[in-house]
């Protein structure tokens, strides 16, 4: 147990204690208690820093599950650092945001605190994870986490809905990654995920290696909020916004990010990865800008624009991939170009969105409303929140002199780079994507402009807002306001960060070109193709937000039949009635159905295995000799069966059944078998006693006395069960491996003093079968006793009314 | 040369018993089928007395003594069912 360990794990212990502090200390909001761990995390992430911007990593093992190779090791490189800072440093902030967003009074704050910090164990326990089972455990924590907090507020019928497909979602794709990291296991015969990558070269030709890489790109894609599994981020959105901006911006949807980046050394260099990734993610890109522009909620604006930059990042990995090809030179330096941009870009993300849901927050929070329609206005009231919304926009949009600027040229010169390659079949489609790319950033500026525009400029409407506009707290607009300037000075000294966080990031990602990246930020690198790019998408921007209103109704023809939401609704109903149907369909409740799909089945798995493992046989030798006197008691077995299967009388049928049971008891006699013989006269007699009792207790409607339909499919079951159980039997006695152990049992008065072996065996070999059997009897006749009491009370309670 | 004989008797026993099927499923009357039953039953004594004889062995004659009971006792039963519907008569001031 170390100390990473121990910090790891602080959240979830101060989860144990919150409501505690909730009910004992009610006086002081329990958020500013909560505020310590994300700090304290924070900076102990801190001191890692300067270590692994020197290069080196550590690892802390603890043992957890020996025996199945699943230990809680903790693995520290860049990519895990940068992530835990992140997720500690955003924490601290949204918990001091949520302390000022959140009332003390009204709501539940313990359950709130609680959830989020078992969130934030988890999310740290993700990133840095280096064992497959122990990832995939806090990877379930994140799903059911955030399942929690979307739906905080249940009383809402949003809420319960946006909880449950978010949860199905990601659920879904954790399955599918639980099976990729098993298929891994199989693979390297390691949970590890360094001891994976360092076997990469011979996991390439492993049959399974395409399937786990789909399989576990699948989970990824579904945390992620990627096409075409982003639909349940902005219903997400339903979540106090603390936790929009802390899980469905900053960390739990870069988990699918991290992912991708953590397996690119096992699986990049090849075509499929390459081509999945880009592909997705700039499909993502290009679909969540298109939708975002006609979203009228502040939030739902955001979370599509989320998906879109999720997107974004994850094309770039896609893109960066192809540097694993060449494995080092200058090829290779050409296109690690594009993970340097995706980690960039992911460092900036988590600081404006961040931002920029907390000034939403703000806005929703000081007018009552986060509707474009009915805001407007609020650049004077709100100065602060204006000024933090438009630095977060710009960025967003790809502005200098924000951050979001030098990762968007960086993303240009990536798509530049990715289109030019001349592997993977990429000279085919590969001027597609600077123009997918271009496009969706053109969207992505007209957003980002709606953003600040429509909700800042244009009139006050204080008639269509809730309350009467104001400044929100400091409280509130401190924690947008550090992200806001993290937005500002990155711009400024990129190179800092490039060289503390990005460079080791790059080296987690594209282990195989370790000392080779040397690379400078630039916010100024000449006339380059990257610079007329965004020119060109920042005037048409302006031109289409201009006459934004002559082509926004486009949107209302793109029919709403065609969504994936509408495909996921009508998909969740539609199993839900195949399912209904499925059971109404062989459920009837009849226990005639049940004893055929019982017998059906006995006949598949009996019949097929017999006829398939050629079980056939009969061995004529060890045929006893037949008498003529046995062949006409069979023949009267037969008869009375016959009888009672066709009499139309029951009585008859009761009678024929007692004839039945007599010539069994003959047999037993003829082959030798006294006490078999004896018992089954005695039972044979009480039973058909007891028809006879039943039979006078038929209600009267029902003594109608007819005998049963014939039915040809019934017929067919009973005859094949009947043959083949003959069949059976035939091949048993044919395929007697083994002489009889009976022979011991042959010295039954030596060894038990007993002369009758049948008795000796009962009562002495094997009497605890005995034994059970008289219990069986016990609880038979307790039961009947009572069914026949408790009916008979019944009635009498009955007769009293 | 006995034993042949023995064969003999179980045959015949075994036709009486077939024929005695024939009657406990022709009917027509219940009455007949319950004689039937009887008639199975005092013929299964005979054969196993038979076999007794046949198989050298004295164990079945428990079983005979058995059948005979169980004969009568399930003539009697039949006969009071059919006779008054039940077979065992609640008390009357029940």
């Amino acid at each position: 147990m170390s100390w990473l360990h121990i910090f790891i794990l602080l959240p979830l212990l101060v989860a144990v204690i919150i409501p505690i502090l909730y009910k004992k200390i009610a006086r002081i909001h329990t958020g500013w208690f909560v505020l310590v761990v994300p700090l304290a995390i924070f900076v102990y992430l801190l001191t890692f820093l300067p270590m692994i911007a020197g290069g080196e990593t550590a690892m802390y093992t603890f043992p957890w599950i020996p025996s199945f190779n699943i230990d809680m090791s903790f693995y520290v490189d860049g990519l895990g650092l940068v992530f835990g800072l992140i997720i500690s440093g955003i924490g601290t902030l949204v918990v001091l945001y949520s302390i000022y967003y959140l009332d003390k009074g009204r709501e539940a704050l313990h359950n709130f605190y609680v959830y989020l910090m078992i969130f934030m164990t988890a999310m740290l326990g993700v990133v840095f994870s280096d064992n497959l089972i122990v990832l995939y455990l806090f990877w379930e924590l994140t799903s059911i986490s955030s399942f929690l907090l979307i739906a905080y507020w249940y009383a809402r019928r949003q809420s319960r809905y946006g909880a449950q497909k978010a949860m199905l979602i990601t659920i879904f794709g954790g399955f599918s990654m639980l099976a990729a990291i098993i298929m891994l296991g199989i693979m390297g015969d390691t949970f590890s995920i360094r001891e994976l990558i360092s076997q990469s070269d011979q996991l390439v030709q492993h049959p399974l290696f395409i399937p786990a890489m789909v399989l576990l790109l699948i989970g990824a894609f579904t945390k992620s909020a990627q096409f075409p599994f982003h639909i349940w981020l902005p219903d997400a959105m339903e979540a106090p916004t603390p936790i929009s901006a802390y899980l469905h911006s900053a960390t739990m949807v870069k988990a699918g990010i991290y992912v991708v980046a953590r397996f690119t050394p096992l699986f990049g260099g090849t075509m499929e990865w390459f081509w999945i990734v880009t592909g997705v993610g700039l499909l993502t890109l290009f679909w969540g800008s298109l939708l975002a522009v006609k979203q009228r909620d502040l939030k739902a604006l955001l979370a599509f624009s989320t998906v879109s930059q999720l997107g974004l990042i994850m094309s770039l990995l896609g893109m960066g991939s192809a540097a694993l090809y060449y494995g080092g030179g200058e090829l290779a330096h050409l296109h690690s170009m594009a993970v340097l941009a995706a980690v960039f870009h992911l460092v900036n993300h988590a600081t404006f969105k961040g931002s920029l849901f907390m000034v939403v927050g703000i806005v929703d929070h000081e007018t009552g409303t986060r509707d474009i329609r009915k805001l407007g206005g609020l650049m004077s009231i709100m100065p602060i929140s204006f000024t933090l919304a438009l630095i977060g926009s710009l960025s967003m949009a790809g502005l200098p002199p924000f951050n979001g600027f030098l990762s968007k040229e960086l993303f240009f010169t990536g798509t530049l780079n990715a289109a030019s390659l001349d592997i993977f079949r990429m000279e085919t489609y590969g001027f597609l994507i600077p123009i997918v790319a271009w496009v969706a950033s053109v969207f992505t500026f007209i957003y980002s402009i709606i953003l600040v525009f429509k909700t800042f400029f244009g009139n006050y409407q204080p008639e269509r807002l809730e309350k009467e506009a104001h400044e929100a707290p400091w409280g509130m607009l401190l924690p947008p306001a550090i992200l806001a300037l993290f937005v500002v000075v990155i711009f400024f000294v990129p190179n800092v960060l490039g060289e503390y966080i990005l460079e080791p990031m790059m080296a987690s990602v594209l282990p195989a070109l370790v000392g080779q990246f040397d690379f400078h930020i630039e916010a100024w690198h000449g006339f380059e193709p990257e610079l007329f790019m965004t020119i060109a998408l920042v005037v048409l921007g302006i031109v289409l937000y201009l006459t934004l209103r002559r082509w926004i109704g486009l949107y209302n023809r793109m029919p709403r039949a065609l969504s994936i939401t509408n495909a996921y609704n009508s998909g969740l109903k539609g199993m839900e009635s195949i399912s209904r149907k499925i059971t109404d369909a062989h459920m009837t409740g009849f226990s005639r159905d049940y004893l055929r799909y019982i017998f059906l089945i006995f006949i598949m798995i009996v019949g097929a295995s017999l006829f398939m493992l050629d079980g056939i046989s009969f061995d004529a030798g060890t045929v006893a000799h037949i008498n003529m006197f046995e062949v006409i008691l069979s023949l009267v077995l037969v008869g009375a069966t016959a009888m009672v299967v066709f009499t139309r009388s029951r009585l008859a049928a009761v009678i024929c059944v007692g004839v039945l049971g007599y010539i069994v008891a003959l047999f037993f006699v003829v082959l030798r078998a006294p006490d078999l013989a004896l018992t089954q006269l005695a039972i044979e007699t009480v039973t058909v006693a007891l028809f006879l009792v039943c039979f006078y207790h038929l209600p009267r409607l029902r003594q109608k006395e007819e005998g049963d339909g014939f039915n040809v499919i019934n017929m067919l079951i009973a005859s094949a069960v009947g043959i083949l159980v003959t069949l059976v039997a035939l091949a048993a006695n044919g395929h007697r491996l083994f002489p009889s152990i009976s022979d011991y049992y042959l010295d039954a008065y030596e060894l038990a003093g007993a002369a009758n072996m049948v008795n000796a065996i009962l009562a002495d070999f094997r009497a605890l079968d005995t034994l059970l059997e008289i219990f069986v009897l016990c609880i038979a006749g307790l039961g009947v006793f009572a069914l026949i009491k408790v009916k008979m009370a019944r009635r009498e309670k009955n007769e009293n009314q | 040369m006995f034993d042949a004989v023995l064969l003999l008797m179980l045959f015949l026993l075994a036709i009486a018993i077939l024929a005695g099927l024939y009657r406990a499923i022709k009917g027509p009357s219940m009455a007949d089928r319950v004689i039937a039953l009887d008639l199975i039953s005092i013929m299964m004594i005979a054969l196993i007395g038979v076999v007794s004889l046949y198989l050298e062995t004295e164990a079945f004659l428990e079983a005979i003594l058995l059948l005979g009971i169980l004969a009568f006792i399930g003539a009697v039963a039949f006969a009071k069912y059919i006779e008054r519907g039940v077979i065992i008569e609640r008390k009357r001031d029940d």
